[in-house]
């Protein structure tokens, strides 16, 4: 039963579950929902921990145990937080950004692989829409620098508009070789392509693997690429009029983004839910459920990039241009021709 | 764009932007007025005096004693040097000699404020650049340093250490030993420094041929202390003239080559090592010395007429103090030589041609105090 992308996106959300047509949508869109929020506020966390002992500290200690609630307290303070828009601002684009933002953040979970079948719509095309729904992020960021009429603000956005194009294109680029090399673009057929060793075992795999990295750092404007919201710099970018709840929605957005990049690395490159090839010796009935590696590895993605972000200083906006188009795309287009000599010395056919 | 004021040029391509005195890399409250055509910018105009206390007329209508405190409050994160400068100044004035053993004490609060007021540099520069952790590791050491000062003077930032005729107190018991300990902690953590930021590839990158401050420049512009310095000048106040018994101590006066932003950061981490070298010089040398450490001021102080000048190495160069009586109790004039604002003043013109990035690194890389600036 072959079915178009869209056709096949439909038809997942109108199904029925126990003769109930909502139900058959209504349960992914809410559990998927649930977890970016519940992830947001322990990530959120994580980021203050992580960043406090790498600094030296100890980060949140005193709502809850170890500070766990302190997120929650945050958000609630921004929840009943005045919501300030300067009186030039364009109110409707104002209120847009944060929304256009924190949108793509949500939709790239619905071709997610989280286990052995757990995936709400198996697109064929699904790093595609990965791909393609994750570059509207910056557009709201955009809208964000221009509708708040602030001129720091409207540096942020043309400086998120000039790290889209630049990034993008290694990312995309770099995702190329591991396409041909599993010969298909749905998620789950990505894990499934590495059910022998991770992709990132592989050499053109593991360039891949580092140029994603870096492209997904500036994907998520974190150091050493933050330059849309450079607080030394610009204030805070884009964000620098926000408040209150509207400011909340980016938050919460940058760390859905964070998640879900995690988990596309970790999918794409680290064998999704299967356990790690490195761990072949296991007996087969010592392994853990599919979502529990994928939760591991994706927590361990996610560390790198707090790591990272709380290790390096910032680059300029030249340099982070300079490393885009004259460092990693040249190295991508010889990656993607190293894929393919690998393809023919491991005898993998293009389509299977 | 509205609420865009054009200043010249083309008004499609340039945007006057005001940064500050708000924004988080002016140091305080300086206000950059910078046009720029994208990110480079075009034209730049400082805009200072939004610290400004009047510390010259002031120290007009009080007496000589009371005037020692506010010197502080000028440049607060190295004040020793500059209560020293006006103490030296005031000491001049009334011929007032300085026990040998407040001369010590002297020596080493200068020097430990030095330290301190390097590592919080060190941490500022880490912001600037986006490395906030660099930030708090600056703190974390220079918090060490101030718990010395701490006990030495009683306080944290304004210590009002140094007096008229000698020093505030003396040291407390077993002070040597924590300094000697603390410094080697301070020390052995500056590895840790380069590996997390100064050998960093992107602060290289960031900081190199970036702001370059050619010798000849920064003479013109009166620049002074580690900013000179770093363009390969060798003008320090300790060693070129003098002043308390720095004569007595071996030290080098650490010099930059190319006068960029990272000479003038590395140049004061090397500072750090030197200042470290001094304070325990010092330490070994107080100890055989003793007596008081202060020359009690009998009566009304009062100058007789006449005139001086005292200048002082303080942690962000040059410090003087130019102080005329007339016979009063109180100056009849007092200007201050302040280093941040010789240093800030030529800076306006070498802004221009960079990037938004860089304008907040050079700004960093001068190492400005606005209470110093401003007065």
């Amino acid at each position: 039963m072959e079915r178009g992308p869209i056709e096949s996106l439909v038809h997942r959300l109108f199904a029925g579950l126990y003769g109930i047509p909502v139900l058959g949508w209504l349960i992914p869109i809410v559990l998927v929902l649930g977890m970016v929020a519940l992830a947001a506020l322990v990530l959120i966390w994580l980021e203050r921990k992580v960043s406090g002992h790498i600094q030296s500290r100890r980060g949140p200690l005193h709502n809850g145990p170890h500070g766990l609630l302190q997120t929650v307290w945050d958000a609630l303070k921004l929840l009943v937080k005045e919501d300030i828009v300067p009186s030039s601002a364009d109110r409707l684009i104002m209120l847009m950004a944060p929304f256009v933002v924190f949108t793509p953040a949500v939709l790239v979970y619905v071709v997610m692989p989280f286990g052995k079948g757990w995936t709400v719509a198996n697109l064929n095309i699904g790093l595609l829409w990965v791909v393609s729904v994750l570059s509207l992020g910056p557009v709201g960021i955009i809208l964000g620098g221009w509708g708040s009429h602030n001129k720091w603000s409207l540096l942020g956005g043309m400086r998120s508009a000039a790290q889209l194009i630049s990034y993008e294109i290694p990312s995309v680029l770099a995702l190329g070789a591991i396409v041909m090399m599993a010969g298909t673009m749905s998620m789950d057929g990505l894990v499934a392509a590495q059910d022998q060793y991770e992709f990132v075992l592989t050499p053109p795999g593991l360039i891949a693997f580092v140029v994603y990295l870096v492209t997904a750092l500036a994907e998520l404007n974190r150091n050493p690429f933050d330059l849309p919201e450079a607080e030394s710099e610009l204030v805070a970018g884009f964000v620098t009029e926000y408040s209150g709840f509207k400011f909340a929605i980016f938050f919460l957005a940058e760390f859905a983004n964070l998640l879900a990049l995690s988990m596309i690395t970790v999918t794409v490159f680290l064998g999704g839910w299967q356990p790690p090839s490195v761990l072949f010796f296991l007996p087969d009935s010592a392994q853990l459920p599919g979502v529990f590696w994928f939760a591991i590895k994706t927590t361990v993605m996610v560390f790198v990039f707090q790591w990272i972000k709380w290790t390096l200083p910032r680059l300029r906006i030249d340099q982070m241009l300079n490393v885009c188009w004259k460092g990693l795309i040249p190295i991508t287009l010889g990656n993607l021709a190293l894929a393919c000599v690998w393809l023919l010395l491991t005898e993998k056919s293009w389509a299977r | 764009m509205a609420g865009q004021t054009q200043v010249g040029g083309d008004p499609f391509e340039e945007m006057l932007v005001n940064m500050g005195p708000q924004h988080p890399s002016t140091h305080g409250v300086l206000r950059l007025l910078i046009r720029v055509s994208g990110e480079y910018v075009e034209d730049c105009r400082f805009h200072i005096g939004y610290l400004h206390r009047c510390h010259e007329k002031i120290s007009e209508s009080q007496t000589y004693v009371q005037n020692i405190p506010l010197s502080d409050r000028l440049d607060y994160v190295g004040a020793v040097p500059n209560g020293w400068a006006q103490c030296l100044a005031v000491e001049k004035l009334a011929g007032l000699e300085v026990p040998a053993r407040a001369e010590y004490l002297r020596v080493i609060a200068a020097e430990l404020q030095r330290i301190a007021s390097h590592l919080l540099f060190v941490g500022t520069m880490g912001t600037d650049l986006g490395a906030v952790t660099m930030f708090l590791f600056g703190m974390r050491e220079r918090e060490m340093v101030i718990d010395l000062l701490e006990a030495m003077s009683g306080a944290r930032l304004t210590y009002h250490y140094i007096r008229i005729g000698g020093v505030a107190r003396d040291l407390p018991d077993g002070f040597a030993e924590r300094a000697v300990r603390t410094l080697d902690t301070v020390l052995s953590r500056i590895p840790d420094y380069d590996d997390l930021f100064t050998n960093n590839r992107i602060l290289r990158e960031r900081a190199e041929r970036v702001g370059v401050i050619p010798a000849q420049t920064a003479l013109e512009h009166g620049f002074s202390g580690p900013t000179l310095r770093a363009s390969g000048v060798p003008y320090d106040v300790r060693r070129c003239d003098p002043y308390g018994i720095y004569d007595r101590f071996e030290f080098d006066v650490p010099l930059g080559s190319n006068g960029d932003v990272y000479d003038r950061f590395t140049i004061r981490l090397r500072e750090i090592e030197q200042s470290s070298r001094i304070v325990r010089q010092a330490l070994e040398g107080i100890e055989g010395v003793g007596g008081p450490i202060r020359t009690p001021i009998k009566g009304r102080f009062r100058p007789a007429p006449g005139w001086a000048y005292a200048h002082v190495e303080g942690a962000r160069g040059d410090v003087g103090y130019y102080i005329v009586s007339q016979g009063g109790d109180s100056p009849y004039r007092l200007k201050v030589r302040s280093p941040c604002f010789g240093n800030l003043a030529g800076l306006e013109h070498l802004i221009r041609g960079w990037k938004i990035a860089d304008v907040v690194a050079i700004l960093g890389s001068i190492d400005i105090v606005l209470g110093c600036v401003d007065r």
